[in-house]
């Protein structure tokens, strides 16, 4: 499917692995263009957070621009910064605030896959002249003639497997993508960047957390983002109740809860106590033992569906709550208009609201959707 | 490939005479123009004719001629050294960064600053000017020539509002030195910056015009350079290569050079309007530069216009580049009242005296496919096709 493309647009983050994909896109022989996107001003809540030197490994940082740019100067492709800071704000950072500070715990990778790097960024590469993307993401797609359909599946190396993140991909998006580093595993990704001469980035540590959150302190971030926008947080304190409804002590905010939680409650009984709920409309935060962590059911919506146009009869899955979180086997059933039910075999631990339910058979992701 | 270049207002290519006036400067010829040898002495001579030439295309005085190192310098020159903690200044919302971001410092250090806004062609309102000038009023900084749209500002009258207040003024006229008249008497201005790069001379040299009698504390201290106005051992070939592309600019606005400009500029616009739809030039109806034309070509990405134009050859511009290489909407557009979509489709296409009509004639004829294929693809246009049509 991949033939018919004649120029490729890739994804720069000036890391290891999108380099890597526009040093192999060249010697495919793509005509190549490198692109990243400004999503983030680091610079921007600076002297709130206290971070007022840009962080590097982090999106956007100064440093990493300069690394990108240098691989394309070395690679000798044309390479672009595209700012896209307002759609990044708008569709990830605003998102993000609203969710936590309704007591879900949200998942901005995800977002900025559906609307910035495989959305925004594909109009862009495609107005530009490229027929599709390619992009540094362990995973792989391809074309299944029988069910007429994209599909997306695990990559080589499962430990690097961000398929989870990745629910969210249309056909179309699916169909002008290629994920070439699908096939490999991460050690071979380090080696192929010092072949090509750029053993400096070889060796550059992977970034991990928000990228748009220096330091991780996402409580620090989100004060720091309302008094810039002129808002005050809003008081969302409330009672710690039981699940009997019993008062055991006072939070400050739900926002500073996730579900799983045990430290910061400020409440001490003996045995551990976590977070098993957060009730946003009432302001209650809802703490219990280890066994009132595990449910057997969810309920999820907003629903994309990859390897099925849609579900009709219950299937059977091995469905992910979180990313670092082992598929567990689950029945999958509608559940009104756009919405399903989801039935483990076993109970799991801390489903949480905001997170992605991401349903899998084997390799094969067969589509998420939203854990309400 | 062949390369286009329409982003003159970004910096602009040497000219063959001006490097060759300065060749030798870099080399039998050097020497420090405060030396008391011969080589000095002949450094001393081409950096005095070269004032010469800069005073002449200011209608200045030598004696009044400041070289700087370009622009941003002569800006903060002027602004940080006549105005001190207390004091106001008066400028407009479309200045360059250089005066906006000095302005900003200022207001850090004691002073106050009053960022007079424009009508939606871009020019400063006069009215607002006048009436924000009071007691602590030390400045007026007003652009000549705005870098995004070409507009001319009203600077004879703000002169006027100078002198009957007692008000120092300056004013930025890096993109309009070189392309149209300037006179600082018929002006009334007090200083004014204007920038090598900008005028085929290299980056890194420019001049700032103080009238006598304004006095002006130094930024650079160091030596009694430049009758102790800016310390620092003259950049010799720089300034030689200023004061040629000054002369060769007199000669070239003298001989018709700014019409013939305009007239290529008009037909570089006149062919996009009339083969591209829902597109409008910015400011078009009051006096330009004659070699800018900024369009609107509604519901685009100007990024991707620009990127798809580069990947074709040609350069032009839009917004403002930040030093990760992304760009920023244009403040200058922002502050003119067009919407950030609007803004953000507009393009920059910015003539020199290099350009030729044949390349005028490529240009226009890659402008309509290049916008058909990212309106095919733009949220923006589909959504406008829809409402037109429902």
């Amino acid at each position: 499917m991949n033939t018919d493309f004649k120029t490729i647009a890739v994804a720069m983050s000036g890391g290891v692995d999108s380099s890597a994909v526009a040093a192999m896109m060249v010697d495919r022989g793509y005509n190549v263009i490198g692109l990243t996107m400004q999503l983030w001003n680091q610079r921007r809540l600076g002297d709130k957070t206290g971070h007022t030197e840009p962080v590097a490994g982090r999106c956007c940082s100064i440093d990493d621009v300069y690394d990108a740019r240098h691989v394309a100067q070395k690679l000798n492709i044309p390479y672009y910064v595209v700012n896209q800071e307002s759609r990044f704000e708008q569709d990830v950072v605003k998102p993000f605030v609203e969710d936590y500070l309704s007591g879900r715990t949200p998942i901005p990778c995800s977002l900025c896959n559906n609307h910035l790097k495989f959305d925004q960024l594909l109009i862009t590469a495609r107005q530009v002249g490229a027929d599709a993307i390619a992009t540094g993401h362990y995973a792989r797609n391809e074309y299944d003639a029988e069910r007429s359909r994209w599909l997306l599946k695990r990559p080589a190396d499962k430990a690097k497997d961000q398929t989870y993140f990745l629910f969210g991909l249309t056909q179309e998006q699916l169909s002008r993508t290629i994920f070439p580093l699908g096939e490999m595993q991460k050690p071979a990704v380090r080696e192929e960047v010092r072949h090509q001469g750029l053993s400096v980035l070889a060796d550059k540590p992977d970034s991990q957390e928000i990228c748009f959150i220096p330091g991780g302190d996402y409580k620090q971030f989100i004060d720091a983002y309302l008094d810039e926008q002129g808002e005050t947080l809003p008081d969302t304190s409330g009672a710690l109740v039981t699940s009997t409804g019993e008062v055991v002590g006072n939070h400050t905010g739900i926002h500073n809860f996730t579900i799983g939680q045990r430290k910061g409650l400020g409440v001490a009984t003996g045995s551990p106590l976590y977070v098993v709920q957060i009730r946003g409309d009432r302001r209650e935060v809802v703490v219990g033992g280890a066994e009132e962590l595990m449910t057997k059911t969810l309920t999820a919506k907003r629903l994309n569906w990859i390897a099925i146009e849609d579900i009709q009869k219950p299937i059977r899955v091995q469905a992910k709550i979180r990313h670092k979180h082992q598929p567990a086997w689950a029945t999958v059933e509608r559940d009104g208009d756009g919405s399903v039910k989801v039935t483990f075999d076993e109970a799991q631990r801390s489903v949480t609201p905001g997170q992605a339910v991401v349903f899998f058979q084997d390799d094969l992701v067969v589509g998420g959707g939203w854990i309400c | 490939m062949r390369r286009v270049y329409f982003d003159n207002n970004a910096t602009s290519p040497l000219l063959p005479e001006v490097f060759e006036a300065m060749r030798p400067y870099f080399f039998e010829k050097f020497g420090n123009a405060s030396s008391i040898h011969q080589q000095g002495q002949q450094a001393r001579a081409a950096v005095e004719d070269a004032r010469e030439q800069v005073a002449k295309l200011l209608g200045a005085r030598e004696s009044e001629i400041v070289f700087t190192s370009g622009g941003t310098e002569g800006d903060n020159l002027a602004i940080f050294g006549m105005v001190s903690a207390g004091d106001h200044i008066v400028t407009s919302t479309i200045e360059h960064h250089a005066v906006l971001n000095a302005s900003k410092r200022l207001e850090q250090m004691g002073c106050t600053v009053t960022y007079v806004p424009v009508d939606r062609n871009g020019v400063v309102k006069i009215d607002e000017l006048r009436a924000a000038i009071r007691k602590e009023t030390k400045l007026i900084s007003v652009m000549m020539a705005n870098n995004e749209t070409g507009a001319l500002q009203p600077l004879e009258d703000i002169g006027k509002i100078a002198a009957e207040h007692d008000v120092y003024f300056h004013s930025d006229a890096v993109q309009a030195a070189g392309k149209v008249e300037i006179d600082v008497q018929k002006i009334g201005c007090d200083l004014l910056t204007i920038s090598g790069h900008k005028m085929n001379a290299p980056q890194g040299s420019g001049a700032l015009y103080v009238r006598k009698g304004t006095l002006l504390e130094s930024m650079l201290k160091g030596g009694r350079h430049e009758r102790g106005r800016r310390a620092g051992t003259e950049n010799l070939a720089g300034i030689v290569g200023l004061g040629r592309a000054a002369q060769i600019s007199r000669e070239w606005l003298a001989t018709g050079g700014a019409e013939r400009m305009a007239a290529m500029r008009d037909r570089l616009q006149n062919s996009i309007l009339e083969s591209v739809e829902l597109a409008t030039v910015n400011s078009a109806s009051v006096p330009r530069t004659p070699n800018t034309a900024n369009v609107i070509f509604e519901h685009i990405e100007g990024e991707a216009f620009v990127i798809s134009m580069d990947l074709k050859g040609i350069a032009v511009s839009t917004g403002a580049a930040c030093s990760s290489g992304a760009i920023e909407p244009s403040h200058v557009l922002i502050a003119m009242g067009l919407t950030p979509d609007q803004a953000r489709g507009s393009i920059r296409f910015s003539l020199g005296k290099t350009n030729t009509d044949e390349e005028v004639d490529f240009v226009a004829s890659k402008v309509p496919e290049v916008v058909t294929k990212l309106r095919e693809l733009s949220p923006l246009w589909k959504k406008h096709t829809q409402t037109a049509i429902g």
